[in-house]
């Protein structure tokens, strides 16, 4: 879609619709006689079939042919009946077929409409999008069009339909009595004149509804990304008030568009039993003298009726149609914007083999930016492809413009910037996206897994069509077939779109150690590890990493028993109480799935109880309860309420605490049948959470250990087939698919108060996993860690490390990277500065330093000062006192 | 061993002995139970002082580092306070602790040991009775050494 959007949204859905709407216009006029004749024909078998008694009946077809049948009466009857009923099938089915086709045609131009925002929304100039925020374009492209969509379906069909449905009424009643079909339609001008002014007034308030709800959803938007400086600086309840205040305008203008609206409304429904009262008066009145039949009173009084529901349904769609259009202009106008990239160089494919290695000439370039300050000024640079180039500067020296500038994210204001000759606003971004990368300092981040987030940068165009089966084949390809009707791209997301040539491998084994290699330079693989350490395999899917796990168990089975690490792990047995796990893990022995057996409410869990019940647990888990609750309160009792404490240690929050004080005294004579199940649930519950050697609290007994592996065994035999999937149990010989890859590994508890137990061991399951190869099977486990909303599960340092890492996948011609990292120490950013150096020596790197002691590891460096050159040349050449260098240097 | 055993341990401890029962359990239950293998360090001499601790069961020595090697300054063992001084005054690990048996400690962290004394005051007067009674004692001992250089 380059061409500009449609100004007026019937221009739109005529273009786009054009052929559907006649089609359905066919349909719909189609439905016409036959209408009439529904109308008509129980007229006519009242009239002609039960109370006339002719020789030769007459079937009356739409008021102008008369077919004569020589039947009997009673069969005259049923024939009247039967094409009544095969109307009436008729009818239904041209409405469904109506209806159906309707939809499918508003539903079209909508995703038509989005898709042609979105794809404008991927055009915009990046300065656009400061003063376009995400919640109103979120809004736009969701919200707003919406109505506009469901409007479409009627745009053209509607006021055809409806008027026809209305002259048919008319038209009926004028055979019966022409005065009175005027009577019936005599508010009909009034109407038509007043609503369209009224109507006026309320399109104007929808237009201003429309942008107060924008500036609502812009205000949510902010207040999301802004949370943590809103709790920071107690600004809540500026917030509040601030939404308050959107609320009440939103309020205000709402409730006069449903005054106007309503008073409307109230006005045509006021005209419109008008009507009635007038056939009453004056048509009784031809009846009683005689000019004019009951009968044909009672049926314009039914005409009427038939005839109000079209008019209002008009009226209706004239007010919907003001309302779409409102929206419509309102979203249209904001996306319709001069300055945009040209359509052709996004959708241009790159020649194969294009390469832009050779000269980067940067001349005159200045940039003023939208709010007319200067921010670049006359920059000259000249460099090979082939090179590296530190560009210094302060913070507002607008080197951060630069970068920008050089990855074609702003366009320079005057001046020119070639790159082997060509110019670079004229490269399609097929080009200036994969012959360059850019790494800004804050990398977008997907909600998916690392990997994905590193091979971003190769996910250009479809390389390998997915395949499917028969049975999703033809649904992909009307998919396909849908998209392209309404100028969707048709490309296959479902594809694998990963470029392994951009990278430089062959296959998905070379690509695995290419990232590794990638991260390796960012220093990120160890964190990845971790991460592959932490996070949960699907063993079905990852079969592979799911055995290589419980060969590690093995492994470290045997390592365990060396002196250095004996008493660190208590391995999980069957057969034997876990003192490192709380009471609920030991009569579970497994892993919960989901919130069926949440160890926090499993006193409320029927099964469970029933388990205890069988164990003849129940006494003893409530004597334990008691002796928790009865520690618990000597020991908080005297702490102030809401003390971090509570929170910390307690077993009983210091709400409850007072509440388990009473629950004790009324329960101490009290056996387990005769308590309330509420005091029996919040007893029960103490001890679950018990850790032995954690808690010391003396209260689970070796007697009661007994009786716990004897539950153990109970729960895992009775286990009803509906909570199967509620626990992963603890097996040997199975990869257990709920709990981590180190969980798998160590497959039991880490000894609780074993001084530096964590880190020895980590040592030895890295250890065990370098052993026996494993190494890379736990990285493709970290590569599958999902990052969050944002990359929020990760560090801001990891996001730039990943950031920098997925360019580097690429292999480009030339790299920039803009202040890339920032959220390091600088011991690291130098590190990570030499080994990106290093790893693409012979290649362009031109990195905007956020240090100035960085600079000293490149070929050359450029130093700039308010968006001028202040000077270049090797560090070393500038490195002397009296240079803009120097003085950076000096100053930290 | 129990909460309750621990807290009979505690009370042995000048420090915590005039405290009520229930605020030593309150201690002892929120304080971390760490057991050392011979010749690991419970902390190093110039560490970040973040927890302070007592000695439950086994013993341990205090290192000092000087030029010509680590030098031994004190043994530890049973029911003694150690690590005080840096959660006190913010000041990194003066020496070197260091198991020589089979240890198991009581760790109060620094966060832990302040809510304590801000929560019981008399808690701060036991503490400052006894920073009195050492100060009382190095001062005597720098007596005696001046003593016996001059």
């Amino acid at each position: 879609m380059s061409e500009r959007l449609e100004r007026s949204m019937y221009s739109f859905v005529l273009r786009y619709s054009g052929r559907n709407q006649l089609y359905i216009l066919a349909f719909v006029v189609l439905s016409w006689p036959v209408g009439f004749m529904l109308l008509d024909l129980p007229k006519q078998i009242i009239n002609r079939a039960l109370e006339a008694k002719e020789e030769v009946f007459r079937l009356a077809v739409l008021g102008f042919a008369e077919i004569p049948l020589q039947v009997s009466q009673s069969t005259f009857l049923v024939i009247l009946c039967s094409i009544f009923l095969a109307l009436v099938v008729v009818n239904n089915a041209l409405k469904f077929h109506i209806n159906t086709s309707k939809g499918r045609t508003a539903e079209r131009l909508l995703r038509r409409l989005r898709y042609a925002l979105f794809s404008r929304v991927l055009r915009f100039r990046i300065p656009r999008f400061k003063r376009t925020s995400q919640g109103e374009i979120i809004s736009m492209i969701t919200a707003e069009t919406e109505p506009v969509g469901a409007f479409f379906v009627g745009a053209v069909v509607d006021p055809i339909f409806q008027g026809g449905l209305l002259l048919v009424a008319i038209g009926f009643i004028i055979v019966q009595n022409p005065w009175l079909g005027l009577a019936a339609a005599a508010f009909y001008p009034l109407q038509i004149y007043v609503v369209p002014r009224l109507q006026k007034k309320v399109s104007a308030l929808g237009k201003a509804r429309l942008r107060e709800i924008r500036h609502l959803s812009d205000h949510v938007g902010e207040t999301v990304s802004g949370i943590v400086d809103i709790h920071a600086n107690d600004a809540s309840n500026l917030e509040l008030a601030r939404f308050t205040d959107r609320l009440s305008n939103i309020y205000n203008i709402r409730f006069e568009i449903f005054q106007r609206k309503y008073m409307i409304k109230a006005l045509n429904n006021f005209l419109d039993k008008l009507a009635p009262f007038l056939f009453y008066l004056f048509g009784g009145l031809l009846v009683i003298d005689g000019k004019l039949d009951i009968g044909q009173l009672v049926a314009v009084i039914g005409a009427h009726r038939e005839m109000s529901s079209p008019w209002k349904e008009m009226l209706n769609w004239y007010q919907q149609q003001a309302d779409a259009r409102v929206k419509y202009d309102q979203v249209v106008s904001q996306f319709d914007v001069d300055d945009m990239l040209d359509d052709a160089l996004q959708h241009t494919d790159a020649e194969p083999g294009f390469s832009l290695a050779g000269e980067i000439d940067i001349s005159n370039v200045s940039l003023v930016d939208e709010d007319e300050v200067r921010r670049l000024a006359n920059l000259t640079i000249k460099m090979g492809s082939d090179s590296n180039l530190a560009i210094v500067g302060s913070g507002n020296s607008g080197k951060d413009y630069l970068g920008q500038v050089l990855a074609r994210l702003a366009l320079p204001t005057s001046g020119q910037i070639k790159i082997a000759g060509h110019d670079l606003a004229t490269l399609p971004e097929a080009v200036t996206g994969r012959r360059m990368t850019y790494v800004s300092g804050a990398p977008f981040m997907q909600s998916a897994s690392v990997r994905d987030n590193l091979l971003y940068g190769l996910k250009n165009r479809p390389i390998r069509p997915a395949e499917y089966d028969d049975e999703e084949a033809p649904g992909r390809e009307r998919d396909f077939a849908e998209a392209a009707r309404t100028g969707n791209l048709a490309s296959d997301y479902k594809a694998d779109w990963v470029d392994f040539e951009a990278a430089g491998v062959k296959d998905m084994d070379e690509l695995f150690t290419r990232l590794i290699q990638v991260l390796e330079v960012v220093e990120m693989s160890d964190d990845i590890y971790n991460l592959g350490l932490r996070g949960t395999v699907d063993p079905d899917r990852r079969q592979d990493i799911a055995a290589a796990a419980l060969q590690a168990r093995a492994g470290l089975t045997e390592r365990l028993g060396e002196p250095e690490y004996a008493g660190l792990v208590e391995k999980f047995d069957r057969s034997t109480y876990n003192t490192n796990a709380s009471v609920a893990e030991n009569l579970l022995f497994g892993t919960t799935v989901g919130d069926a057996f949440d160890h926090d409410r499993m006193a409320e869990n029927d099964y469970v109880l029933q388990v205890l019940r069988d164990a003849d647990l129940i006494d003893d888990m409530l004597a334990a309860g008691r002796s928790v609750a009865e520690t618990m309160i000597e020991i908080f009792a005297d702490l102030p309420p809401g003390h971090e404490f509570f929170e910390q240690y307690s077993f009983i929050s210091s709400d409850d605490l007072p509440e388990f004080r009473t629950l004790l005294s009324r329960t101490e004579k009290t056996g387990a049948d005769d308590m309330q199940p509420e005091d029996r649930a919040s007893l029960l519950s103490l001890p679950f959470k018990v850790v032995t050697a954690q808690h010391r609290l003396g209260v689970v007994t070796d007697e009661l250990e007994v009786k716990i592996l004897r539950a153990r065994e109970l729960f895992a035999e009775g286990l009803p087939d509906d909570l199967r999937g509620g626990v992963e149990f603890f097996e040997p010989e199975k990869y257990n698919a709920a709990g981590s890859l180190q969980d798998n590994i160590l497959f039991g508890k880490l000894v609780y108060g074993q001084a530096e137990g964590m880190r020895r061991i980590g040592g030895l399951v890295a250890e065990t996993l370098d052993n026996l190869g494993l190494r890379g099977a736990v990285l493709e486990a970290g590569l599958e860690f999902p990052v969050g909303v944002g990359g929020s599960r990760l560090s801001s340092g990891q996001r730039q490390r990943l950031g920098i890492a997925r360019a580097l996948l690429k292999r480009a011609d030339i790299m920039v990277l803009n202040e890339s990292t920032s959220a390091l120490d600088p011991a690291a950013q130098d590190r990570i500065a030499a080994k990106v150096l290093e790893a693409r020596d012979g290649q362009g790197v031109i990195w905007v330093v956020n240090r100035a002691s960085m600079a000293s590891q490149f070929a050359r460096v450029a130093v700039l000062s308010d968006g001028q050159m202040a000077e270049q040349g090797t560090y070393d050449e500038l490195n002397k006192d009296g240079t803009a260098l120097h003085e950076l240097l000096q100053s930290g | 061993m129990s909460l309750n055993e621990e807290v009979e341990l505690l009370r042995n401890i000048p420090l915590f002995a005039k405290l009520e029962p229930s605020k030593l359990k309150l201690l002892a239950f929120t304080a971390e139970r760490i057991t050392y293998e011979p010749d690991q360090n419970l902390f190093s001499q110039g560490d970040v002082g973040d927890a302070a601790y007592i000695i439950v069961e086994g013993a341990a020595k205090v290192i000092v580092d000087t030029p010509d090697g680590e030098l031994e300054v004190a043994a530890l063992g049973r029911n003694d306070f150690v690590g005080e001084i840096a959660i006190l005054c913010d000041v990194p690990r003066t020496a070197t602790v260091r198991a020589s048996a089979k240890t198991i400690t009581l760790r109060i962290t620094k966060d832990l040991f302040f809510r304590l004394v801000a929560e019981f005051p008399e808690m701060s007067v036991e503490i400052m009775r006894e920073l009195a009674s050492r100060l009382e004692h190095t001062t005597q001992q720098l007596r005696e050494a001046l003593a016996k250089n001059s």
